[in-house]
């Protein structure tokens, strides 16, 4: 194991009842952010990966979910059983999340330099013009260019990248440990959602914050993480340094994805897809959630596989039976 | 902060945040439905009137002169005079005062009452919430006019006890509506992005919730304004209201009703000037919903 991690989650699995059945979004789900390290987790739709960011901060409504077994450490407090008053300890100050929409994740009726003086002053002792300076140098390191101006703007004012920058510098504002960015690019277009992974990098390296990237573009896993995560189903089917996974892929829903991209093929080809469609998670198959649509099924697959290493150091992992076949049988 | 805005965002010359561009754009969206601006000249009417009644008036509206009974409109009386011969026109201008300060008066008292209760009770939901709605299910199930007859008569027949009934009878609309909004707003992902910078339950309702519930709010609010005055008159006809010989426009009206074959513009005149002034407010609050509420655009 590497040094003491800044999230941790242990064969987390939750589920959400619904009328006659439950909705199992995750099944067993582990994983580990080390401090300042840039973790990725990708997967399709419903793959789980929202919400075990979002159970992770315990956003998700009281009442509405179960966990079922495993547990969620963040820096060293349980999250699972936390009181509401743990939470307001970590939020913001030790962790910070930042969402998908940058439209809608900033209040339309108040300016920007109104909500960022807000945020900064619930964690630290600032004079209301000490804010504002202190607002204005976090747009300032945003590589905005007047942010004395941005400060007076409504929301409304500002373009999807703008507004997403003053969300990272919110987040950053109280120097976290760990990050959460669930999506935050998808809603902008190519080059400014390079511009912001990078402001997003440069920020994290410098205070030495530990992200937890989700997304579901590969690309910006290979460009921008140190580990990756892949998700099928509410399960980890496949984790490890970034580079060995995308080069060297394991888990045959890995390579499926991998192979699915556009680049790797000349054009006017048909690009390749995974057959089938992802299982409904009201009636999840008992054994591996793949299977059905795995080109190399095989009868273990009636039961769930663990992750198991594939490489000397063990930092490689995949959970599947064909693999770990191939794995003790050289 | 005079050429405030950045030439990139907005290349245009003029501060985009200043009062005069703000109010400028309301007067703009204003201008463009007449019937808006028809409610808004009758308000303004109104209220002239209630300032100037003491100039504008050519009698004193409480002064009898058992000479000059019940006569028709002339030249001398504009509306005629009543059965103990007081000019009606000064009584209708004086009556203005009654009548539309129980509208600026309820509605902001029972606005701000229900629309605090209404963001807490949706914020915190649960028990509390549960509470609030069946009692504002009790009190709604009550047809209003009937409950407030009722509020007011318990209370004795005055103004002020018409007003206060007026008042707590109006409160569960505000509820209903500001807990639908914070409902919505405490789901937007603006108050889970201020959750996950660390605000409390308490500071998402003060900074998120009561601001951006306000539009339907201030809506409701001008729509109710010409809907308590009718109110208060129905009140003041039933003789809950105002007492004599205050001028009153309900009250007039009833009393005129005696005589109403004869004299029609005794009760006329007075209610006239209800009916007038409870359209100039709907009016301008249909206006201000057009404009102000997105969702419910007039075709």
């Amino acid at each position: 194991m590497r040094a003491p991690s800044i999230l941790s989650i242990d064969k987390l699995s939750l589920e959400f009842p619904i009328y006659k059945g439950t909705v199992k979004a995750l099944n067993g789900v582990t994983l580990e952010v080390a401090p300042g390290e840039i973790v990725g987790v990708v997967g399709e739709s419903g793959s789980g990966k929202s919400v075990t960011s979002m159970t992770a901060m315990r956003l998700l409504i009281d009442g509405s979910f179960k966990v079922t077994t495993g547990s969620i450490t963040m820096l060293g407090k349980g999250i699972v059983h936390a009181s509401e008053k743990t939470m307001l300890g970590l939020r913001g100050s030790q962790v910070a999340m930042i969402f998908q929409e940058p439209m809608t994740a900033l209040n339309p009726t108040r300016r920007i330099g109104d909500q960022m003086v807000e945020v900064i002053r619930l964690h630290r002792k600032f004079k209301k013009r000490e804010a504002q300076i202190e607002a204005a140098r976090l747009l300032q390191e945003m590589h905005i260019g007047d942010p004395e101006q941005i400060l007076r703007h409504y929301p409304f004012e500002l373009s999807g990248g703008m507004r997403q920058r003053v969300l990272i510098a919110l987040a950053f504002s109280c120097e976290p440990k760990l990050l959460i960015a669930d999506e935050p690019t998808t809603a902008l277009d190519v080059t400014v959602q390079r511009q912001v992974l990078l402001l997003l990098r440069e920020k994290a390296r410098q205070l030495n914050t530990a992200v937890l990237f989700i997304t579901h573009d590969m690309a910006v896993v290979s460009q921008f993480c140190d580990r990756v995560y892949v998700m099928y189903a509410g399960s980890v089917v496949e984790n490890g340094p970034t580079a060995e996974v995308i080069a060297a892929p394991r888990h045959p829903y890995t390579q499926g994805l991998l192979k699915a991209l556009p680049d790797r093929v000349p054009p006017r080809t048909p690009l390749e897809a995974i057959p089938g469609t992802v299982p409904d998670l009201a009636r999840l198959p008992s054994g591996c959630v793949f299977a059905s649509r795995c080109p190399r099924a095989r009868k273990a697959c009636t039961v769930v596989p663990d992750l198991h290493p594939v490489d000397q150091s063990g930092s490689h992992q995949v959970a599947c039976w064909a693999v770990q076949e191939e794995e003790t049988q050289p | 902060m005079s050429t405030a805005t950045a030439a990139a965002l907005v290349p245009v010359s003029f501060d985009r945040n200043s009062l005069r561009y703000r109010l400028g754009l309301v007067w703009y969206k204003v201008r463009q439905s007449p019937l808006t601006l028809y409610g808004l000249a009758i308000i303004t009417l109104v209220f002239a009137t209630m300032a100037l009644a003491g100039v504008i008036a050519p009698y004193d509206p409480n002064a009898v002169d058992l000479g000059q009974r019940l006569l028709p409109p002339s030249g001398l009386h504009w509306f005629g005079t009543d059965e103990v011969g007081r000019d009606l026109f000064s009584r209708i201008l004086y009556g203005s005062r009654q009548s539309v300060s129980v509208g600026l008066f309820v509605v902001p008292i029972s606005g701000v009452i229900g629309s605090t209760l209404g963001c807490f009770s949706g914020s915190i939901g649960g028990k509390v919430d549960m509470v609030m709605m069946r009692m504002t299910d009790i009190v709604m199930s009550v047809p209003s006019l009937v409950l407030t007859m009722a509020l007011a008569a318990a209370l004795g027949p005055s103004l002020f006890n018409a007003m206060l009934a007026i008042t707590v009878v109006r409160i569960p609309s505000y509820i209903r509506l500001a807990r639908g909004q914070a409902l919505i707003i405490r789901e937007m992902n603006y108050s889970k992005a201020s959750l996950t910078f660390g605000a409390s339950r308490w500071h998402i309702v003060r900074w998120h919730v009561l601001i951006n519930a306000l539009p339907p709010l201030i809506v409701q609010a001008t729509l109710d304004v010409g809907g308590t005055i009718l109110m208060a008159a129905a009140l003041g006809f039933i003789g809950l209201g105002a007492q004599q010989p205050t001028a009153e426009w309900g009250a007039m009206v009833a009393t005129g009703r005696n005589y109403i074959l004869d004299q029609w513009w005794y009760s006329g005149f007075p209610g006239f000037a209800i009916l007038i002034t409870a359209t100039g407010f709907n009016l301008f609050g249909d206006g201000l919903r057009d404009n102000l509420d997105p969702k419910q655009k007039a075709s």
